[in-house]
């Protein structure tokens, strides 16, 4: 098995992947396929946000709850690995700063804040197709990066909390 | 007859909010509040045998076939408004329920009428 | 106009957000960028002196987008706002460092006083509901960021009042929704205009009152304030009492009432009523208090009452017909008074912050004969409470002034009265204060504390400078035109700001 590469003191993938912590074999199997398929949902929502109903909001809530699965079934420590919460908290400002640099470039571009430059100035696409409504879309996928950094942090962090840990936030 | 059960929701929560003494009891009142004002919100657009306010190609052909969408559509502007409210209240909500942990932490209890320091 | 003015929001916002990427080795960077911030606000605010305009958002007009609006009132706001935050920020540069999460304090300080402007700036009546929520929020995670005990007690206790409190107002601004169909303030007012006022308009305006009245602290719903406020750090104490309540709940109470749904004089009798409780109520608490915070707090309420008093006299002045020499003169009382309070307040607290951090404690019990340790905070406490009891020529000694001669004027004596009997009781709050830190004896476990110098030393002297200047704002004509006048007649004017809004 792999068990013997890797020996540094800790928990390591391997193990958990192989029933050494967290829920059954069989969740642990299903959710690292299921989960792949809620991403892929999150992102559908979070781009076609102009179109159908949905939009930033709603497709971070689902980022953030694929990571949520794989944190229930595998337990903490492998999440931690898998995604360092220094990266997902750069990712949640990383996310914030490019909805303010759009509403920026609304103003460069057009001359008052959050102006549709690309809609109503470029004329980029017909109407009630993927690429349309100008920077709508783009607002949608700096809203849902955020949204998913940001959901998932507060979920992982509200996890830490025990009652006669160290806890430091 | 729908906005009196909105209303009773509201009070409901109120209600448990005011009197309960655990913690958490009362951050549930203040959800069910907050529930109650979206519904309320929600309602105030509603039109009997009216669409989804989503446009479709079909529409967009002629004025008169525009007209009748919007004559018949719901009202989209408090769907907007409710998805901020929705956000705007679980913003509130993960800072109540850290805030409940910390207590618990460091006092030990989640009834509040153990928590009181503060007087005077 | 010169300045755009989503620039009062968007700086602070993209500063927020900018800073949590320094982390924790580079904060003194972090603290540089951060003052830079909130000083170039203090500048747009001076330099919106006078202006006044509309900005919409997105180039959508009016009824179909959001808009934001600048008139007297909001560059009166906008400038306490400006002055109370950059010399905090500066403030607390030197206080935090006993704090060890830094980068995300600066964050929510910032967020607050973004969501402050965001709701003096706002002429869409939903949008100030966001940003009255974004401050809030910033302002309930600052208070419990010590993560002691009696700073979390009193953060949820902050917490869930506040939370009651925006849902009633969300509660209210669907129902002037569902009877209006606008969410534009301008819009709003015209349609109340016309179809009058019906129950469900008269139960929206009490569920205003209740909501923003929560936010300002008057009498009824005031239980927060006195653990919220002495428990916070202290810069963000002089955040909460000298800007927040006022942005948050005088100016939108203001606004609402006098703006968009009219004058009448029922809700002036229930203003006058609300603001006289809170004044008499706030000042007999204050006394009996030893914790030298939280009879700061106390004292908070009551020079909120002072000020809800003005607008409430100007109001049912107004409504009932009288000279509108004397009601423009009660309302100029009342914003005079809440920026006055807004500047001696803050200074008080930073004072008292200063104090806590030379000596490790905030009971006036254990403290005494300061005044030759601690000099400077000595001069500017004694500027302040100076300042709030009202001695010439400080500065609260002209407003309050002008509100009892306003009161007397309008043949309503038994106003004047109370004020000059709680300003009595704010006399002997105060010599409580400085007889019992300063002068004394020096205990013995104090006998070696040091002026705390640097940062929050420039702080306290700009703010206490302030102090002794703003009686101008009064006396000299031409700075009361540019900045006291347009905030008065755009209350005086009352329902004229719809056409002023829409016709710009």
């Amino acid at each position: 098995m792999e068990q013997e590469q890797q020996n540094s003191g800790g928990v390591q993938k391997e193990e958990i992947s192989n029933g050494a912590k967290g829920m059954t074999i069989i969740v642990k199997t299903i959710s690292s396929w299921v989960k792949v398929l809620i991403f892929l949902f999150g992102i559908y929502i979070v781009l076609f946000g102009h179109l159908t109903p949905g939009g930033g909001f709603a497709g971070g809530v689902i980022l953030a709850s694929s990571y949520v699965l794989l944190m229930l079934a595998f337990g903490r420590e492998f999440v931690e690995k898998d995604l360092p919460l220094v990266i997902v908290s750069k990712l949640d400002c990383l996310g914030a700063l490019l909805f303010a640099l759009i509403a920026i470039s609304g103003f460069v571009f057009g001359g008052t804040f959050f102006f549709n430059f690309l809609h109503q100035k470029y004329h980029l696409g017909e109407s009630l197709r993927l690429i349309s409504a100008g920077t709508i879309p783009l607002s949608n996928i700096a809203i849902g990066l955020k949204v998913g950094a940001s959901l998932f942090l507060v979920i992982f962090l509200l996890s830490t909390f025990r009652r006669d840990a160290s806890s430091n936030k | 007859m729908p906005y009196e059960l909105c209303f009773l929701l509201f009070m409901l929560g109120l209600y448990c909010a005011v009197v309960k003494k655990n913690m958490v009891k009362i951050v549930v009142g203040i959800l069910i509040m907050e529930y109650a004002v979206n519904l309320f919100l929600v309602m105030l657009g509603y039109r009997h045998g009216g669409v989804a306010p989503i446009i479709d190609k079909s529409y967009l052909e002629s004025q008169a076939a525009l007209n009748n969408f919007v004559s018949s559509s719901v009202d989209p502007l408090p769907q907007a408004l409710v998805l901020t409210a929705i956000v705007i209240s679980l913003g509130s909500l993960a800072l109540m329920i850290s805030l409940c942990i910390r207590i618990y932490e460091k006092y030990g209890t989640f009834d509040i009428t153990e928590i009181r320091r503060l007087r005077g | 106009m010169s300045i755009p003015l989503p620039a009062f929001v968007a700086i602070p916002l993209a500063t927020a957000f900018l800073l949590p990427m320094f982390g924790k080795q580079r904060k003194d960077a972090a603290t540089v960028v951060a003052n830079i911030a909130t000083i170039l606000l203090l500048l747009f605010a001076i330099a919106c002196i006078g202006e006044s305009g509309v900005y919409e958002i997105g180039k959508w007009p009016i009824p179909l987008g959001i808009n934001l609006v600048l008139d007297g009132l909001s560059s009166l706001l906008l400038l306490a706002i400006g002055v109370v935050s950059a010399a905090v920020m500066l403030f607390s540069a030197g206080y935090m460092e006993q704090y060890t999460a830094k980068p995300k304090y600066l964050s929510l300080f910032l967020l607050m006083v973004a969501g402050m402007n965001g709701v003096v700036l706002s002429g869409d009546i939903f949008n100030l509901f966001v940003f009255l929520e974004i401050a809030s929020l910033a302002s309930y995670a600052l208070v419990g960021f010590g993560c002691g005990h009696e700073e979390l007690e009193a953060s949820f206790k902050y917490t869930v009042l506040g939370t009651i409190a925006s849902i009633f107002i969300l509660f209210a601004i669907a129902l002037v929704y569902g009877n209006t169909g606008t969410l534009n303030m301008a819009y709003i007012s015209k349609a109340i205009q016309s179809s009058g006022m019906n129950a469900g308009l008269g139960f929206a305006m009490a569920l205003f009152i209740v909501g923003f009245g929560l936010k300002a602290a008057l009498v009824p719903f005031h239980a927060w304030l006195p653990d919220a406020h002495p428990s916070a750090p202290a810069p963000i104490s002089a955040m909460l009492s000298g800007v927040l309540i006022k942005s948050l709940g005088v100016y939108a109470l203001a606004r609402v009432v006098f703006n968009v749904f009219g004058i009448s004089l029922a809700v002036g009798w229930l203003l006058i009523t609300l603001g006289i409780l809170s004044m008499v109520i706030g000042a007999f608490l204050a006394i009996g208090q030893w914790d030298i915070k939280r009879l700061m707090a106390y004292s908070s309420i009551s020079q909120i009452g002072y000020v809800v008093l003005g607008i409430g006299l100007g109001m049912m002045l107004l409504a009932s017909g009288a000279n509108p020499a004397w009601a423009s003169l009660a309302i100029l009382a009342g914003l005079f008074h809440m920026v006055n309070h807004a500047v001696y307040k803050s200074l008080l607290f930073l004072t008292s912050g200063s104090i806590e951090k030379a000596t490790g404690t905030r009971q006036l019990t254990e403290m005494g004969g300061l005044a030759r340790r601690l000099p400077f905070t000595r001069t500017t406490c004694t500027i302040a409470s100076a300042s709030i009891v009202g001695i010439p020529p400080f500065s609260g000694f002209w407003s309050k002034l002008i509100l009892v001669m306003a009161a007397i004027q309008a043949h309503y004596y038994w106003i004047a009265a109370i004020i000059v009997f709680v300003s009595l009781c704010t006399l002997i709050m105060y010599l409580k204060v400085q007889r019992y830190v300063f002068f004394g004896e020096l205990p013995e476990n104090l006998s070696h504390v040091e002026e705390n110098g640097g940062s929050m030393l420039v702080a306290m002297v700009f703010l206490a400078c302030l102090c002794v200047l703003m009686g101008l704002l009064v006396l000299v004509p031409s700075l009361r035109d540019s900045i006291l006048e347009p905030a008065v007649r755009v209350l005086t004017d009352g329902l004229k700001y719809s056409d002023v809004v829409m016709g710009m």
